[in-house]
């Protein structure tokens, strides 16, 4: 992996912040985006820029063949078997909204249990609760082990009621790797269905929903090199044609009368009401193809690598508490006796992006004993260069207020 | 150099209201009435209540989980405005955001919350820096509509 070349396509790396050269250690909430997508964002919207689906007219055929061509990259990127199976939505929060409203709260009774666990997003969350309270099924957590979910977690919870287990591959503040395929091949046994929220791992690992019998899978396009407002879900096809559309409109049905009968269109296009966000699927498309164009076995690899070597340094410090020494993701950590918010100030003022906070996973203070922590989170484009001045600003946690007196 | 404008005192002036907070702890007597203040951008969580006596803040106190630049600027904000009127605190309340805004502003009104006053160099801290002062309008303000 030639690095120096990868920074130069993102204009991104080029900017300061206080002064200093940026560097972005934020990659969980949104990455940088290459050249090549802004590129692709900007062609069609000065080369090529009409609507999709009405293709009376050339120009209007040429915006379809790139937007289903972006269905297309999609559908290799996650190894789907049908591009029919790939929906575009709003992100990865649009797309478990429309699971749990459009699958759930037509499918759960009464008395059905949905498995969770405390670590979830609130994405992953939120929309299973408003579910449960509307059909009278029930939220059921899974034990963590470590702060990562098991497979023995998932089982000791699961009963002959339970339906729906719902869970992030890669948490976004602990970093952990569920072990999905266990966890589903368990579920299937049980007739259950498996959601996989994707947000944190599609970008990062070599993702492939034939091979893991993924039932339903969530990703956003903005935090693997992609725009914002594009996101994506994978269902099986039976289970997209199970799922009912959460929003109507033009272009999702084929007919319909005055008497209410509404012949809806097959998926995906029955969820695709109204106009697509035709940009946000071509530049998701020019990201994926970046991201193929690099190597997923390449970018897990080099993660690894930036991971392992921060926690190294890290760990060598004494005013550091680390909460996820393993995993794959994101660091979560706090400089000691520094409040989240004051740490993440003094980063700012030298110059490093990192967040903090809660990381929209309320429930898992009742799991780490701290309500907010620092999160640094790396994408393939960062380098040791970055990390080590990094750490050396976790050295300067006693000096905090400087960043507030600058 | 004036000490106002020594960012060691006024550095001081924060480490010491954050390590020691005034009126803090909440009380949860008759007569009391609360706040909470949270937001999704700031992790900051405080609760603020006031004591009134007619029209005098007989009482002020607060409690949370907070950084330093929301517990200091609050312990600040109650000893400023404690024992005063409405009116005088509202006055005060009005200097201290023409200070954090980049309005002229009366210092003396302010006493030890100048140490705030370059917090427009850090734009993410001014939500933290007026966490407090916002729970104090909003308690006094909503007192007179009774």
């Amino acid at each position: 992996m030639d690095i120096e070349k990868i920074r130069n396509d993102f204009p991104m790396l080029k900017t300061k912040m206080q002064g200093h050269d940026l560097i972005y250690l934020d990659n969980g909430a949104t990455t940088l985006k290459p050249k090549a997508v802004a590129d692709a964002i900007y062609e069609y919207l000065t080369c090529y820029s009409g609507n999709a689906h009405r293709g009376d007219y050339d120009l209007s055929h040429t915006v379809d063949t790139a937007f289903e061509n972006a269905r297309e990259d999609v559908r290799r990127f996650i190894n789907a078997k049908r591009v029919e199976e790939i929906v575009f939505t709003a992100g990865a929060t649009d797309s478990l909204n429309m699971v749990a409203y459009g699958y759930g709260l037509t499918h759960l009774h009464e008395g059905d249990e949905i498995i969770l666990n405390v670590a979830e997003h609130a994405s992953n969350t939120l929309p299973w609760f408003d579910v449960a309270k509307k059909t009278g099924a029930k939220i059921v957590y899974a034990p963590l082990t470590d702060g990562c979910v098991t497979l023995e977690g998932i089982k000791s919870v699961t009963t002959d009621k339970t339906k729906i287990i719902s869970v992030a591959i890669v948490s976004n503040v602990m970093g952990y790797v569920a072990p999905v395929k266990e966890i589903i091949k368990f579920a299937h046994e049980h007739d259950i269905i498996v959601v996989c929220d994707g947000a944190q791992s599609v970008p990062h690992h070599i993702t492939d929903v034939i091979a893991d019998d993924i039932d339903f899978l969530a990703f956003s396009g903005h935090k693997m090199c992609g725009p914002t407002g594009i996101g994506v879900l994978y269902g099986k096809y039976h289970l997209l044609d199970e799922t009912s559309p959460t929003r109507y409109g033009g272009g999702s049905n084929a007919r319909y009368k005055s008497n209410l009968e509404v012949d809806m269109k097959k998926p995906p296009y029955k969820f695709e009401s109204g106009t697509p966000n035709i940009e946000g699927a071509i530049g998701l498309g020019a990201a994926i193809r970046y991201l193929e164009g690099i190597g997923m076995k390449d970018i897990m690899e080099r993660e690894a690598k930036l991971r392992a070597y921060a926690i190294e340094k890290l760990k060598a410090l004494d005013n550091i508490t680390i909460y996820n020494e393993n995993g794959t993701g994101a660091i979560a950590f706090n400089i000691n006796n520094v409040f989240a918010q004051d740490g993440a100030s003094l980063f700012n003022a030298n110059g490093v992006a990192v967040r903090a906070g809660e990381h929209c996973a309320k429930l898992l203070d009742e799991y780490l004993g701290v309500r907010t922590t620092l999160r640094a989170s790396f994408y393939f484009y960062n380098t040791e260069e970055e990390i080590d001045a990094f750490v050396e600003v976790c050295k300067k946690g006693d000096d905090f207020l400087d960043a507030f007196f600058g | 150099m004036r000490s106002l404008d020594n960012p060691l005192i006024l550095r001081e002036i924060i480490m010491d209201h954050y390590q020691n907070p005034r009126n803090h702890g909440i009380v949860d007597e008759e007569g009391y009435k609360k706040v909470n203040m949270n937001s999704e951008t700031c992790i900051d969580n405080i609760d603020v209540e006031v004591k009134m006596n007619n029209d005098i803040i007989e009482d002020i106190r607060f409690d949370g989980e907070a950084c330093a630049i929301s517990t200091a600027s609050t312990s600040i904000m109650t000893e400023l405005v404690k024992g005063k009127s409405v009116e005088e605190a509202k006055a005060i309340h009005q200097q201290y955001m023409n200070m954090i805004f980049e309005k002229d502003y009366d210092e003396d009104l302010l006493e030890e919350a100048i140490a705030f006053k370059n917090t427009h160099k850090q734009a993410n801290r001014i939500k933290c820096a007026t966490i407090g002062w916002n729970a104090l309008e909003e308690l006094i303000s909503s007192k007179e509509g009774e």
